[in-house]
């Protein structure tokens, strides 16, 4: 794996975002949304998959590498299981992360309180 | 009685003093240019247990300070006005429920505290009170955790954007002569241009701001020239130099006197506020702080103080709503 | 007299104008975004995340863990290093510098839902953290697995066909 392509395409999703985000009304939870579905479409079209094994980390870092994993999971399942698959694959896949960030997040809230910002 | 001069203007016969004004700030205020014109800079993330117990408490010091310095009894207030940007005004209401004494709640967003002062003045000036108090606030965490994204969410804010002001401001309004008084005050209409970026609504009350002014100056047929200082709500850098072009689009062109609470609460190069101040504490508090204690010395005689609001709320900007704005004009002599 | 007519006709004419006025005036004043800087850290610090994800999981691996396991545990690195760094309230300080370059890697969801958490605490558990700790990340993955579905869904008809 090449690290100057890890940092090239990882760079370059943000770059995007960037300027998305500068340039629209689009604010960043909407282009999280809009990251995570075209990772899932370009997955289910083929077209992550080469730039995972490019760029490794470069790819599956930024959110549509969320999409590029639950369409993966999604499709490994259904062919594991079957019809069920399609329900289970998805989360199956993402539970580490999301199942990280609650259990941070909730140990975070109960220590931290939030501050304004000066 | 008071008369009606124009077609949103009323002067009063019997000019109401404004006999004490009582602020409160944050820190980032604090340290901004007007830091030591503030009656009391307090903590704002401490002050209470949360940030909105945090301006509850802002809100009543803001008022107790009012009342203490002219060493008035709360029981001499024969109505509270007030008001604030959370929903419901339960700033404000938190706040005075304590005085146990009558209660009118306001809302027109950060230009509550010109509305308070309306209503006060008329008030009085009709004889239903003798002594009034009014009071505005707004907390910069209070208003970001119910109109945008949370605190420790790391995001970047749009170069349009403004600073919600910490800060509360209150006054005493009564009859006591050799105060500033409020001689006559131009009440603003709904003013909506189809601005829809809530991150630029110094832009989108630009208009209003205009229109108050202008049509207060025609109805009192005065100009800029006229008054020592013209002074908007939360208009920032970007708004107010929509507001002046406007202005000079009308042929008001020579405004030298003309300023804004948002551009004077902050320093917008050192500080980072993005455009400068907003919120309803914004226009209360350098009110009840520089603005007054310039009239209060004679360093000011004459003052047009026109507060600007933005009216939407969350749900009708998620529902692709547009930005209505007011502003109401304030006319003080000294 | 005529002065009042002038007037009052000025004013119900002022409105209209000041709208025409200030379709133009809007134009002229918005500021240019400082797209280059932006860019520029979005492309350095979002690159770095990601540069810093690959070095985790090639060490993971290193110590003889499988590649999909790897992958894992550097993912759950860096939703803890941002748990930490936004408890500790620096992690929106670098987002305010990085913009798009911390939003966009898995940081950026960790961080939505721990400053939820953090946030909304003063309402209590349920209807406070409970009730709050998706306000930002729920909408990501609403869509994600709605999508995902709907693709598997497709996937598993196409293998029925074939």
């Amino acid at each position: 794996m090449n690290y100057l392509w890890v940092f090239l395409v990882g760079g370059t999703l943000c770059i995007i975002a960037q300027i998305i985000v500068d340039n629209t009304k689009y604010v960043s939870g909407q282009i999280l949304v809009m990251y995570v579905v075209a990772g899932v479409v370009l997955t289910a079209l083929g077209l992550y998959e080469p730039l995972v094994e490019l760029a490794g980390s470069g790819a599956t870092v930024p959110l549509t590498g969320f999409g590029y994993s639950l369409v993966k999971g999604t499709f490994s399942a259904i062919d594991e299981k079957g019809f069920i698959g399609i329900f289970t694959g998805g989360l199956t896949a993402t539970s580490a992360g999301i199942c990280a960030a609650l259990v941070f997040g909730y140990l975070a809230s109960s220590v931290v309180k939030p501050k304004t910002k000066i | 009685m008071a008369k009606k001069i124009g077609p949103q203007t009323v002067k009063l016969r019997t000019p109401v003093a404004i006999e004490s004004t009582g602020s409160v700030a944050g820190t980032m205020e604090g340290l901004g240019p007007l830091g030591s014109y503030f009656d009391l800079i307090v903590d704002e993330d401490n002050f209470g247990d949360t940030f909105e117990k945090t301006e509850i408490k802002m809100h009543s010091k803001a008022i107790e300070i009012a009342l203490q310095k002219i060493e008035a009894e709360s029981d001499s207030i024969d109505l509270f006005v007030g008001g604030d940007l959370l929903n419901q005004i339960v700033a404000a209401t938190f706040a005075i429920s304590e005085y146990s004494r009558p209660y009118w709640g306001v809302y027109s967003a950060c230009a509550s505290f010109a509305e308070s002062l309306q209503i006060a003045a008329t008030t009085i000036e009709a004889g239903v009170a003798e002594r009034c108090s009014v009071s505005v606030s707004s907390h910069f965490s209070s208003v970001e955790r119910q109109y945008r994204t949370p605190l420790e969410q790391g995001s970047q804010s749009a170069i349009t954007s403004q600073r919600t002001v910490t800060a509360s401001g209150g006054a005493i309004i009564g009859q006591s002569k050799g105060a500033p008084t409020i001689v006559s005050f131009t009440t603003g209409k709904i003013v909506d241009f189809d601005c829809c970026d809530i991150a630029d609504m110094g832009t989108a009350m630009a208009p209003a701001a205009a229109h108050t002014i202008i049509t207060h100056f025609l109805a009192t047929k005065t100009s800029f020239k006229d008054y020592d200082l013209v002074v908007t709500g939360d208009l920032a850098n970007l708004g107010f130099n929509v507001a002046k072009d406007l202005l000079a689009s009308e042929g008001y062109v020579d405004i030298g006197n003309f300023s804004d609470c948002g551009k004077l609460v902050f320093d917008t190069d050192a500080q980072n506020v993005g455009q400068g101040g907003s919120g309803a504490g914004c226009s209360a508090s350098v009110f009840c702080s520089y603005i007054y204690k310039l009239l209060d010395s004679k360093q000011l005689s004459r003052v047009l103080f026109v507060p600007t609001g933005a009216l939407m709320s969350p749900l009708t900007s998620f529902q692709d709503g547009s930005i209505p704005a007011i502003a109401h004009a304030v006319q003080i002599a000294r | 007299m005529s002065t009042n007519n002038n007037n009052l006709q000025n004013e119900s004419l002022l409105e209209q104008r000041l709208r025409e006025t200030f379709k133009t005036v809007k134009q002229d004043s918005r500021p240019k975004a400082e797209n280059a800087k932006h860019i520029a850290r979005a492309f350095g610090i979002g690159g770095g995340i990601c540069l810093l994800g690959q070095y985790v999981k090639e060490m993971c691996i290193g110590f003889g863990f499988e590649k999909a396991d790897a992958g894992t545990i550097s993912t759950l690195f860096l939703i803890l290093l941002t748990a930490i760094l936004t408890s500790i309230g620096i992690f929106d300080k670098i987002g305010h510098f990085a913009g798009a370059g911390t939003f966009v890697p898995i940081t950026g969801f960790a961080n939505s839902i721990v400053s939820s958490a953090i946030e909304f605490k003063s309402e209590g558990h349920v209807f406070g953290i409970g009730a709050q700790i998706f306000k930002v990340a729920g909408p990501v993955i609403l869509y994600g697995i709605t999508s995902a579905w709907a693709v598997g869904l497709v996937y598993f008809l196409i293998g029925l066909v074939k």
